[in-house]
């Protein structure tokens, strides 16, 4: 069958099981809209800003696992989509975007919105392509979804001009293979690499467990969990492993690093052996490395063989998929029970109650998290934009199933919250999708309400609205004495007004006794609904281990008298 | 990291895919990463589409492993290798054009026979030579031109390759 190189690009997203894409049409790429026309199996998603197509993309990818898709046109439209781009490469997301690009003929000469794509996005993806030739759009697309989506993820870009997508037509054949001598996937790591590292974890007195964002992607939070239990040794998350293990697992110590929980980050002090598993001890997690777990031997699993001794030194690294070696290791593993290691560990706990809010007249934004995921009981996706809110949602928010904690870490990508809880909850319908969002990162994408209101995305927008940059209020707050430049609202708008304008739901909630009804009530309501939590000011968040400091300069809130 | 080891010159061989663009990968990649490129050659391999690279880094141990697997993670690069260990040769040719007078002319002809070196183009006030051979040559060379006056140099950059064995592949990070 002879095709135009833009059919060529939907038969190709069809074969590759890609039914939603999020875009915005412009010249260069219309003839893949012309040709979107005739597959209805293709729904495409319109936004407001091209940002919001790759974050929507993204919150897809993460939630279901799937490749997300974006479409954008040449020059500034391609350029739109970069901060999306870029937050998925940090986060190992798996993302095809496509790009229209000028004419062949009109390629280095500064056309009509000619922006070099592949150039801006060099850095930022995981590989990106320019298509020349009619002929080689099925291959580019087959080869752009395998590598996005397998060994480490990440985002891929096909830029193709607007003659190769609408000229002269050719036979289309789904290429069976893909085109990568250069490219392999690591599967399982050397049997005798992977014995000594059962070794070190069957000796250590005082193992920790770092899950990542690898275990997530690679399905191996049962074997994770399997390998915690056999053993009894406690399991820290990054941020972007929040949901590898279940809130309430009695292992589970929550997140450490900066903003994580004061016992997570002194259990990782004492710790005699770290299993980082599909991690990357990024600095947010280890703070000033020549003092990160300073007694403790380093067992580091990951796909990526570029991230194993990268930033710390491995007694063991290991290099493959993360669920193929949890495999090959746990039948090396012996049972175990560490009781006195585990005892201790309950009473930092109890001396560093970082997990506790204290009670309050005023609306705390942790108390609003809390009350929120007793409402929802840990089920449905949690979806957050960058800053306070961010970590208090880390903090606070409970999980019970794996991949519902959808955030942008590596990046830390204020406007996500909107775009990327979109695509979540149109990858995932049945979820119920929580938007936790900050003032300043909601005005970001808020623009992009009206695509959830027209694509029928469930999300529940939950505002913190604290009427500032809150991080950065609270950095000035600690670091430039009180110097409030720059990070304070005076203008918000009114959000339920917004809401209104939206044709949806608003609801704002002042006090402490209307936070559950206004979370029950949005619940109920069909369709998105934005609560505007108008929460404390100046509430900091703790514990805090400042940029490039250790656990030893940890600062804490006094542990609370009276919680809630 | 890498505090405690030597900071030294490594040899790195790459084989890529001769496409557009891969040259900008890859230096993007060392710029981006804070690398250091003391010399880069490109050229065609013995397999049709594929492109050999050498390499020539500075860094200690941990910074040069660390560019190696930057390096193959790279989707158009095939393998990487660090053959600084291994029995290689090396050659850079370069050209070298220098300042000459009726005097001066005799002894560089005499410097340029004991380095083996060629003259290849002669006019009245200067002289182009081309010298093959390892670096250090090459450098040897310049600093007994250098009284003269070197008006020009143009070095290509080191390629290398591994003595003997049957098999042209490198058993290094692949
Ligand atoms: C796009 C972008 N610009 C700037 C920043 C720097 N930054 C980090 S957190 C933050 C404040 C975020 O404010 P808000 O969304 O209201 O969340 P809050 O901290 O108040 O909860 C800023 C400006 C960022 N992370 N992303
Ligand atoms: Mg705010």
């Amino acid at each position: 069958m002879e095709l135009t190189g833009a059919e060529i690009v939907c038969e190709s997203l069809l074969k590759e099981g890609a039914n939603i894409v999020f875009g915005l049409p412009g010249g260069a790429v219309l003839p893949l809209y012309g040709a979107l026309s005739s597959y209805p199996d293709i729904r495409h998603i319109l936004v407001r800003h091209e940002q919001a197509a790759a974050m929507a993309a993204d919150g897809f990818a993460r939630a279901t696992g799937k490749v997300g898709v974006c479409v954008a046109t040449s020059g500034p439209g391609a350029t739109n989509l970069v901060t999306g781009i870029a937050a998925a490469q940090m986060d190992s997301v798996p993302m095809v975007a496509i790009t229209g690009q000028v004419p062949r003929a009109a390629i280095g000469r500064d056309a009509f919105q000619e922006t070099d794509v592949t150039g801006v996005t060099l850095p930022i993806t995981k590989h990106n392509m320019l298509v020349m030739d009619v002929k080689d759009v099925a291959q580019a697309i087959h080869d752009a979804f395998h590598i996005a989506r397998t060994g480490r993820p990440g985002p891929v870009l096909v830029d193709i001009p607007r003659d190769v997508l609408l000229g002269e037509k050719t036979e289309y054949i789904w290429p069976t293979e893909t085109k990568l001598p250069g490219y392999r996937i690591p599967g399982e790591a050397p049997d005798s690499q992977v014995a000594a590292a059962a070794e070190l974890i069957n000796k250590a007195e005082r193992p920790i467990i770092i899950s990542g964002h690898g275990v997530l992607i690679s399905h191996a939070y049962g074997l994770m969990t399997e390998l915690a239990e056999k053993a009894q040794i406690p399991v820290i998350t990054t941020l972007l492993g929040i949901s590898s293990i279940p809130s309430n697992h009695e292992l589970n110590l929550g997140m450490s690093g900066m903003h994580g929980m004061a016992y997570a980050n002194l259990a990782i002090d004492e710790a005699d052996l770290i299993i980082g598993l599909g991690m990357r001890f990024d600095d947010r997690v280890t703070g000033r490395i020549s003092d990160f777990a300073p007694n403790a031997k380093i067992v580091h699993v990951d796909i990526d063989a570029s991230e194993v001794d990268k930033n710390v030194k491995t007694t063991v690294g290991l290099v493959g998929d993360l669920k193929a070696v949890l495999g090959q290791m746990l039948p090396k593993i012996e049972a175990n029970v560490h009781i006195d290691w585990l005892r201790h560990i309950d009473e930092m706990k109890a001396q560093h109650p970082s997990h506790l809010v204290r009670k309050s007249d005023e609306l705390l934004p942790q108390y609003v998290l809390q009350r929120l995921t007793e409402v929802t009981q840990g089920r449905g996706i949690v979806v957050t934009g960058v800053g306070q809110h961010q970590m208090w949602a880390a903090q606070h928010c409970r999980f019970t199933e794996p991949n519902t904690f959808i955030t942008s870490g590596g990046l830390g990508t204020m406007g996500f919250e909107v775009p990327a809880a979109l695509g979540a909850q149109l990858g995932c319908p049945d979820s119920v999708v929580w938007s936790v969002c900050g003032d300043g990162g909601f005005q970001m994408t808020m623009c992009d309400i009206a695509t959830a209101v027209e694509s029928g995305a469930d999300v529940k927008f939950a505002i913190l609205n604290n009427t500032s940059l809150g991080m950065v209020h609270q950095l000035q707050d600690i670091f430039f004495e009180k110097d409030f430049v720059a990070s304070e609202y005076t203008a918000n708008p009114d959000f339920v007004k917004i809401a209104e304008a939206y044709g949806i739901r608003g609801i704002r909630v002042t006090r402490n006794d209307e936070v559950v009804d206004a979370v029950q009530q949005a619940m109920e309501t069909a369709g998105p609904v934005i609560v505007d939590f108008m929460v404390k000011q100046d509430e900091i968040v703790f514990p805090f281990i400042p940029s490039g400091q250790s656990v030893k300069e940890m600062l804490e809130e006094p542990a609370p008298t009276e919680t809630v | 990291m890498g505090q405690n080891n030597r900071a030294e010159q490594h040899t790195l061989i790459a084989l890529v895919e001769d496409k557009p663009g891969v040259l900008t990968r890859v230096a993007s990649m060392f710029r981006r990463r804070g690398f250091n490129i003391a010399s880069l050659a490109v050229g065609n391999s013995e397999q049709a589409g594929l492109s050999r690279m050498t390499f020539v880094v500075n860094g200690d141990d941990y910074t040069v492993s660390q560019v190696a697997k930057q390096l193959d993670k790279l989707i158009d690069v095939i393998e990487v290798a660090d053959i600084t260990n291994e029995p290689i040769v090396t050659r850079e040719l370069a050209l070298i054009k220098v300042k000459t007078t009726q005097i001066t002319r005799g002894e560089i002809i005499q410097i340029v026979n004991l380095f083996r070196a060629n003259i290849i183009d002669v006019s009245s006030e200067s002289m182009v030579i081309e010298i093959t051979g390892e670096q250090e040559k090459t450098n040897a060379l310049y600093g007994l031109l250098s009284p003269f006056g070197i008006i020009e140099m143009h070095r290509t950059g080191v390629v290398a390759m591994v003595r003997g064995r049957a098999n042209g592949h490198h058993n290094g990070h692949s």
